[in-house]
């Protein structure tokens, strides 16, 4: 039955003390450390942001030199890309509800979760180390032979941070997937599954086969540095075109990492919030898995100009056009959801429409981009950078925000202040597209990308930019504040205070350690508004 | 929820050894894909440059000691029969002969490791080793200096997973000894097997690939 | 993959063939075949993993899903070798020094 109080025992209090969180083994305080974590590295890569957007405000590079512009878009991208889209939904969000989600205790391997964490850190700590004795010019691209050859800055710690915080990402998606073949709880069936955890299910397979890849890379990349092996050096006999194709293997992969678990934050929110099942759910989870696989087939879309084949151009040119109809897949079920849907307006809502809009408009600018004549004019220019914003922050950060809204209640157990969280999502809307639209435009007109100055006709179009980034840096810092003073002073959000049906809602807010008082035994449908309860079945135990 | 008396071994957020060992066996399994696609972005890099300079790789092959690369190929694939047959002892319940096979695949193994050490410090011996040391025909020297990196990272990075396999089994070994592999809980010792079985695979490519090329010229 | 437990002889049949072959590829190295050596050495050492794979790593004896995870790991690396290598040899220009 549905609780509308703050249960005496719960995972947060069951133990106090320091060590009980550096030694837990508790995936929902695993999924806390991770919060802890990636929003530290949010402000650092918010924090070159700033610079870089004030930097661009005028057409003169005037703020700091050229060769520390390069550190400040180096260093956005590092810390935003490897160490907040990439671990942000999973290790938080997945981390706490995939095992409530499934019906059972834990993860499958508790204490690899705790060691994916501290994997983490300690690859986070070699990149800050990187980052405050003189950081990383080379672009978060690495590209040889200016990396591993020219580049007088700290490619070495910079590089070994990112081959160590890989296998954080690599463990986080081996649990999963174990855990999700293994411990799913009584009658919890594949199809019954939230889309959540399908999202999931297909990242952690794009994270296991994608990511060794980039870490044998990046660690080649430094051992060059050092024994000057000559593999991707022309000067030596290597082939700089053969470090790009080992990168983008994996990063390519990457960015359906960083949007596949926001796809499956957003299949939750609109479900809850239009009080329907998802329409279609067997089309969305295999465009899921399609998108994983399918992304592994497009790397070559990033080395249109790098010097490959005409031919590999061609294939890669078509395959880049066939990933983008499962994402369509899932965005035009998602509006056949809404249709007759009860749609309620809630925060959580808000951000799920706003990626729905946002990730479309990034979606179709990548259809552009697939074909290798529009390709070519717009490389290495603003336009690539809006595309891939509009993805990764309309997308990825408002999937991030939507999720971390709804399940806020669950995790803190308690509710947060509604005209606050409506407000900081219009602002975050309005900043965003503010911000990226007009490198749309700028781009289009010949911009380039990674350059601190610019012709002075662009001047407009990049100082509306700037002043787009400020209102949403503002509009990112007011929730952080209203989410924290809720901790406290938040009314009590009871176990299930959207209505919603899943099996997270089916146990106190927040719950307790094992996560569900008895193992649940699932005889109904996902989303079944027909005929279930405040998320129990009618016909409940 | 009855709270029946259960496997000392069982973890918490298990409901029974059998899903448990399930567990653990697809997570190796699922750790060997990433271990396939991390040596994977070198064989890459080795048919990539091979392709490039066959000359010069065959030269440079010839200069590995391939009675000493055979000798290591069938150490390896005995010890992945030592291996098989503890796992077989294991599940069997015979603690002896589980412990005997252990002892015996890590010697293997360490033996391997002495061969390749032998073999490193003949390289390091010829000025065969990359950097400001390296020494070959004119002709091939660049390229030739390409194999030897590759030769060094992919036979090291091999040698360091041995070493892990190895430390691996001295695990099992100690746990065998204390009485903790039954033949019901045998699971341990059949993932250290795959794990061991993995990296003797990966030998099994390395070998041809480095030691055997254009031998018949 | 609950205990299924192999008699021993297979263990020793497989060791066996598994000698021979390395014996077969040393050999054949010997032997000029042209651009076949490739072909050959890596056919045998192809044949040499299945064999370990199957029979040692009892993926024979193994669910559906312990050969989709092989099998998938393998097509996966096909795939970063097919794509790329395509690249290499449908240029007629050199990126490499």
């Amino acid at each position: 039955m549905a609780t509308s109080f703050l249960p005496p025992r719960h995972y947060l209090n069951e133990q106090y003390g320091i060590t009980s969180w550096l030694l837990t083994r508790d995936h929902k305080r695993i999924a806390l450390l991770f919060l802890s974590g990636v929003t530290f590295f949010f402000f650092i890569g918010g924090a070159f942001a700033v610079l870089i957007r004030l930097e661009l405000a005028t057409p003169v590079g005037d703020l700091v030199s050229d060769e520390t512009y390069n550190k400040l878009f180096t260093m956005h991208g590092v810390a935003m890309v490897f160490f907040f889209l990439i671990p942000a939904i999973p290790s938080v969000l997945g981390n706490f509800l995939i095992p409530i989600m499934i019906g059972a205790k834990d993860l499958a391997f508790p204490k690899l979760n705790l060691t994916s964490w501290y994997i983490y850190m300690i690859g986070g700590l070699f990149t800050m180390y990187a980052i405050v004795t003189g950081g990383l010019d080379t672009g978060w691209t690495f590209y040889t032979p200016f990396s591993t050859v020219s580049s007088t800055t700290k490619v070495i710690p910079a590089a070994l941070g990112i081959f160590i915080t890989g296998f954080s990402s690599i463990l986080t998606g081996l649990n999963f997937i174990v855990t999700i073949h293994r411990m799913r709880a009584p009658g919890m069936t594949w199809f019954r599954l939230p889309l959540f955890v399908w999202s999931h299910y297909a990242t952690s397979l794009i994270m296991v086969l994608g990511t060794p890849v980039i870490a044998i890379t990046i660690l080649l990349v430094a051992a060059e540095r050092v024994f000057r092996f000559g593999f991707f050096d022309p000067a030596l006999g290597g082939d700089p075109v053969l470090f790009q194709h080992l990168f983008w293997f994996y990063s390519h992969p990457a960015v359906y990492i960083m949007v596949l678990p926001a796809m499956g934050v957003v299949s939750e929110l609109v479900a809850a919030f239009c009080r329907k099942p998802v329409f279609g759910y067997t089309f969305v989870a295999f465009a899921s898995l399609a998108i994983a696989v399918l992304g592994f087939l497009v790397w070559g879309h990033h080395m249109f100009v790098a010097g490959q084949s005409v031919y590999a151009a061609l294939i890669f040119s078509i395959l880049s056009f066939l990933v983008a109809i499962p994402s369509a897949v899932k965005v035009f079920n998602w509006t056949a959801t809404m249709y007759k849907g009860s749609v309620a307006w809630e925060t959580p809502m808000l951000y799920a429409i706003g990626f729905i809009g946002l990730f479309t408009i990034g979606g179709l600018t990548g259809l552009f981009l697939a074909a290798v004549g529009l390709n070519v004019h717009v490389t290495d220019t603003y336009f690539i950078v809006a595309h891939f914003h509009y993805i990764m922050v309309g997308g990825t950060i408002m999937g991030y925000l939507g999720g971390l809204h709804y399940w806020w209640p669950k995790i803190s157990g308690r509710m947060y202040n509604e005209w606050l969280a409506k407000f900081s999502a219009l602002v975050i809307f309005l900043g965003f597209n503010l911000t990226f639209f007009p490198q749309f435009i700028v781009g289009y007109l010949g911009m380039p990308r990674r350059y601190h100055a610019y012709p002075p006709e662009f001047q407009v179009l990049n100082v509306l930019s700037s002043a787009g980034a400020s209102i949403l840096g503002v509009g990112y810092l007011i929730p952080m504040a209203y989410l924290m003073w809720s901790l406290r002073y938040g009314r009590v959000a009871g176990s299930n205070p959207w209505g919603a049906v899943g099996l997270e809602w089916t146990t106190t807010s927040p719950p307790p350690t094992d996560n569900f008082a008895t193992t649940p035994v699932v005889t109904w449908e996902a989303y079944d508004y027909q005929s279930t309860v405040d998320g129990q079945p009618s016909a409940a135990s | 929820m009855a709270d029946v008396a259960h496997h000392p071994a069982l973890a918490h957020q298990f409901d029974s050894l059998g899903q448990q060992t399930e567990a653990a066996t697809l997570g190796m399994w699922v750790f060997l894909v990433t271990e396939v696609l991390f040596f994977g972005g070198l064989f890459l890099t080795y048919a990539v440059y091979r392709s490039f300079y066959p000359a010069a790789f065959s030269a440079a092959s010839h200069e590995l000691d391939i009675l000493l690369g055979g000798i290591n190929t069938a150490v390896l694939i005995t010890s992945s029969l030592t291996m098989a047959l503890a796992v077989h002892a294991a599940q069997l319940g015979q603690r002896r002969l589980l412990m005997i096979f252990l002892v015996v695949t890590m010697v293997l193994g360490t033996v391997f490791l002495g061969i390749k050490a032998v073999e490193y410090y003949h390289k390091f011996a010829e000025h065969h080793v990359p950097g400001a040391t390296f020494q070959f025909e004119r002709e091939h020297q660049r390229h030739a200096q390409i194999f030897f990196s590759l030769y060094f990272i992919m036979t090291g990075l091999h040698a360091i997973h041995m070493i892990i396999g190895i430390a691996v089994l001295l695990v099992m070994w100690i746990w065998a000894w204390r009485g903790r592999i039954t033949s019901d809980y045998a699971g341990p010792i059949e993932i250290s097997g795959l794990y061991w079985h993995f990296v003797d695979i990966v030998w099994i490519f390395l070998f041809p690939l480095l030691y055997l090329i254009g031998r018949h010229a | 993959m609950s205990a299924h437990i192999v008699p021993t002889r297979v263990y020793y049949a497989i060791f066996g063939i598994l000698m021979i072959c390395t014996a077969l590829t040393v050999g054949i190295a010997f032997i000029d075949l042209g651009p076949f050596n490739v072909v050959a050495a890596l056919t045998i050492a192809v044949f040499k993993a299945t064999l370990v794979v199957l029979f040692f790593m009892h993926v024979k004896y193994s669910t559906r899903l312990t050969w989709a995870v092989v099998a998938g790991s393998v097509f996966w690396l096909g795939i970063l070798l097919a794509l790329t290598m395509g690249d290499y040899l449908t240029r007629p220009w050199r990126t490499y020094g």
